[in-house]
C-alpha cells in the first residue's frame, strides 16, 4: 500500500509543475503585455510602465520570474491582489469555506438521492420508475444550470416568495466567523432564526449545483448495479435462498459502489465549474464568484493564483479518490 | 458460408455495416427522437433566413417586452413575444440555432482532429513521446474545463472565435486519451503486423490501418463533446465571455434577459429551453450511438 501511495504521489509532481507553468504562463506567454493589461483602458505613461515592470519584476528573464514565482509559491506566498492589495492567499482562505459549504451540501444531496434512485432503477429495470428516473437524469445531465438557477429563482423567490435571491444569510443577523461555514456559525451564535435563514439561503444554490452530479451519480449507480446483478456470485447468493433485500444490499451494492465512489469523487471538478455559474447567479460570496469578478476586473495575480489553487485542489481530491479506490479494491493496488 | 463472404464487395460490406448500425440505433426510441429533433434544428439553422419571420436584430420600438401571443397584450406578429429592445424572440431563437450548431461543429472538429493526431502519436510511438504528450494532457485535464476556458478567453479577449478555441483546447485531451488507448489496443493485432510486413509505411499504418478501427469510441465522445460545447459556449455567453451582443446566441440572450427575470418570463425561459432541448437531443443521440457502436452492450 505504501508503494502504491508513493507511486501515485510521484505521478503528481510533473502534473503539478505543469499546472504552475500554465498558471504562470497564461499572462506572460500569450499575446499582450501584463502591465498594459493591468493598466486597462486608461493607458499608462512609458515611465510609469518601466517603473511598474521593474516593481513587479517583469523586466527579468522569463525563467528567473518563473523560479521566483515557484519559490514564493512553496512558501505559501501567492502575491497581492491588484484591486484590494490584500494577499491572495488571505482572500482565498476567507472565501473558500463558502464554496466548500455549498459544494458539500450539493454533493450530499446528489449522493443521497442519486444512489438510491440508481439502485432502484436497476432492480426494477424496464419499469416505469426506471424510465421516468432515467429520463429525468438525462434531462438533468443536459441542463444549462445557469438557466435552471434563474428558473428556480423565478418560481421559489419570485412567485412563492419562499427563499431569498442572493447571499448567505439575512442582513438581520450578525455574528463572528468561527468556522467560516454559515450553517455551523449560525448555530454557534445562538441567535434565533439565524440557522433557518442560513438554510433558506443555501437551499436553492445547492440544488442547482447538485443537478448535474445527481444525474451522473444516478446513471452511474444504475449501470454499475446492472453489471453486478448479472454476476455469478449474485446468482449464487440468490440460489442459496437469500432474501432479495440481502442479495441487493449486501452482495450487489457493496461491489457496485466501487465505481460509484470514484464517480462521486470525480464530481469535484464539475462542482468547481458549476460553482462559478451558481455563485454568479446567487451572488454567493465564494471562490467561483471571486474568480469571475477578478477576471472582469483584470486582477491577474488573483486569476493566476486562483487557477493554480483550484487545479491543485482538484488534483489532490482526485488523488484521494484514487487512493480510496485502491483501499477498497485490492485488485487495483496490486496491479 | 465463407464463399459468400468472399464475394461481398467493399460497398456491400459498408452497406451491411450501416444496416447493422441502423438496426441497433433504432432499438433505442429516445435516440431516434433525439435524431429527429437534431435534424429539425439543422433545418432551422440552415434555412433561418427563410423561416424566421423577422430580422433578429431589428428593433420594434413600439413593441418592447411584448408577451407571447397567447398572453394578454401579446401580438400575433410576435408569436413568442419580444425582448427589452423590441426584437422578435422567435426570430432570435431560430437564428440562435445557427450559433449553437456552428459552435458544436467547430469545437468538435478542432478537438477531434487535434486529439486524434496527438493520441495517435502517443499510442503508436510510445516511450517518451507518449509520456510527454500524456503528461501535458493530464495538466489540461486537471483544470475544471469551464474555468480554463474562461481564463483563456479572458486573456485572448471575449468573443465567439476565442471562446470556441478555448473550449476546443479544453476538450482535446479527452479525444487524445481515447485515441491513445484504442491505438495501443490495436497496434499489436495481427492485421497491423500483416500490413507492416507487407511494407506499409508509418503514416499508412497510423492513419489507414489503425485509425479506422479506433473510431467507434471517438464518435460517441464527439457527440458528448458536441452537447458539452453547446452548454459551455452558452455558459461563456451568459458570463459575458462568449458571443457578444447583439448576437442572438442563446447564452448571450439569457445574460441580457437576466434583469427582467421577474417581469418578463419569456425572455428568460425560452433561450434556456432552446439550449436544454438541443443538448438533450444530442445526448439522446449519443446514448443511441453508444448502444449501436459498442459491441459489448449489443449482446446484453
Amino acid at each position: 500500500m505504501i508503494k502504491f501511495v508513493f507511486s501515485k504521489l510521484m505521478y503528481l509532481v510533473p502534473t503539478f509543475l505543469g499546472i504552475t507553468i500554465i498558471a504562470f504562463g497564461f499572462v506572460r506567454i500569450l499575446p499582450g503585455d501584463p502591465v498594459l493589461l493591468m493598466a486597462g483602458e486608461r493607458g499608462i505613461s512609458p515611465e510609469r510602465h518601466a517603473e511598474l515592470s521593474a516593481l513587479l519584476g517583469f523586466d527579468r528573464p522569463l525563467w528567473v520570474q518563473y523560479f521566483d514565482f515557484l519559490g514564493r509559491l512553496l512558501q505559501g506566498d501567492l502575491g497581492n491582489s491588484l484591486v484590494t492589495n490584500k494577499p491572495v492567499m488571505t482572500e482565498f482562505l476567507t472565501l473558500f469555506p463558502a464554496t466548500v459549504e455549498l459544494g458539500l451540501v450539493a454533493i450530499l444531496i446528489a449522493t443521497l438521492i442519486g444512489v438510491p434512485v440508481g439502485v432502484l432503477a436497476a432492480i426494477k429495470r424496464g419499469s416505469w420508475f426506471d424510465q421516468v428516473s432515467m429520463t429525468a437524469a438525462l434531462v438533468g445531465f443536459s441542463m444549462p444550470i445557469f438557466w435552471w438557477g434563474l428558473l428556480l429563482i423565478i418560481f421559489f423567490s419570485g412567485i412563492l416568495g419562499w427563499t431569498p435571491v442572493s447571499g448567505r444569510i439575512s442582513l438581520m443577523y450578525y455574528f463572528p466567523d468561527v468556522t467560516g461555514f454559515m450553517l455551523i456559525d449560525s448555530l454557534l451564535s445562538g441567535q434565533k432564526g439565524a440557522f433557518a435563514s442560513a438554510i433558506s439561503h443555501l437551499i436553492l444554490p445547492s440544488v442547482v449545483l447538485a443537478t448535474i452530479p445527481l444525474a451522473v451519480i444516478a446513471r452511474q449507480t444504475r449501470s454499475a448495479m446492472l453489471e453486478v446483478l448479472g454476476e455469478d456470485y449474485v446468482r449464487t447468493a440468490r440460489a442459496k435462498g437469500m432474501s432479495p433485500a440481502r442479495v441487493v444490499g449486501v452482495h450487489a451494492l457493496r461491489n457496485a459502489m466501487i465505481p460509484v465512489i470514484t464517480t462521486i469523487g470525480l464530481q469535484v471538478g464539475v462542482l468547481m465549474a458549476g460553482a462559478i455559474l451558481t455563485e454568479t447567479i446567487f451572488s454567493w460570496p465564494g471562490i467561483g464568484k471571486w474568480m469571475i469578478d477578478s477576471i472582469s476586473r483584470r486582477d491577474y495575480p488573483v486569476v493566476q493564483s486562483g487557477l493554480l489553487l483550484i487545479a491543485g485542489l482538484v488534483m489532490v481530491v482526485n488523488l484521494l479518490v484514487d487512493l480510496t479506490y485502491g483501499l477498497i479494491n485490492p485488485r487495483i493496488r496490486h496491479k | 458460408m465463407s464463399e459468400t463472404v468472399v464475394k461481398l464487395s467493399d460497398a456491400a460490406i459498408r452497406r451491411q455495416i450501416l444496416a447493422d448500425f441502423w438496426f441497433y440505433f433504432r432499438q433505442n426510441r429516445g435516440a431516434v427522437v433525439g435524431m429527429w429533433v437534431f435534424l429539425g434544428l439543422v433545418v432551422l439553422a440552415v434555412f433561418a433566413q427563410v423561416i424566421a419571420p423577422h430580422d433578429p436584430t431589428q428593433q420594434y420600438r413600439d413593441a418592447l417586452l411584448t408577451p407571447p401571443f397567447w398572453q394578454e397584450g401579446g401580438r400575433i406578429e410576435f408569436l413568442l413575444g419580444t425582448d427589452a429592445v423590441g426584437r422578435d424572440m422567435l426570430s432570435r431563437l431560430i437564428h440562435g440555432a445557427q450559433y449553437s450548431l456552428f459552435i458544436g461543429v467547430v469545437v468538435v472538429s478542432i478537438a477531434l482532429v487535434g486529439g486524434i493526431f496527438v493520441g495517435l502519436l502517443a499510442g503508436f510511438f510510445g516511450g517518451w513521446v507518449d509520456t510527454v504528450i500524456m503528461r501535458i494532457m493530464d495538466v489540461i485535464l486537471a483544470f475544471p474545463s469551464l474555468l480554463l476556458a474562461l481564463v483563456l478567453v479572458a486573456v485572448l479577449g471575449p468573443g465567439l472565435t476565442n471562446a470556441m478555441i478555448a473550449i476546443a483546447i479544453v476538450y482535446q485531451p479527452h479525444f487524445a486519451r481515447l485515441t491513445r488507448a484504442a491505438v495501443m489496443g490495436e497496434k499489436e493485432r495481427e492485421y497491423v503486423t500483416a500490413a507492416r510486413v507487407a511494407g506499409a509505411g508509418t503514416m499508412r499504418l497510423m492513419f489507414k490501418t489503425i485509425l479506422p478501427n479506433c473510431l467507434a469510441p471517438l464518435i460517441v465522445q464527439a457527440t458528448l463533446s458536441f452537447s458539452s460545447a453547446v452548454l459551455d459556449s452558452a455558459a461563456l455567453g451568459f458570463l459575458g465571455m462568449g458571443a457578444q451582443p447583439p448576437a442572438s446566441e442563446w447564452g448571450t440572450m439569457l445574460a441580457e434577459a437576466r434583469e427582467f427575470i421577474l417581469r418578463a418570463w419569456w425572455v428568460v425561459t425560452l433561450p434556456g429551453l432552446a439550449i436544454l432541448i438541443s443538448v438533450l437531443a444530442i445526448n439522446l443521440m449519443g446514448d443511441g450511438l453508444r448502444d449501436a457502436l459498442d459491441p459489448k452492450l449489443k449482446r446484453s
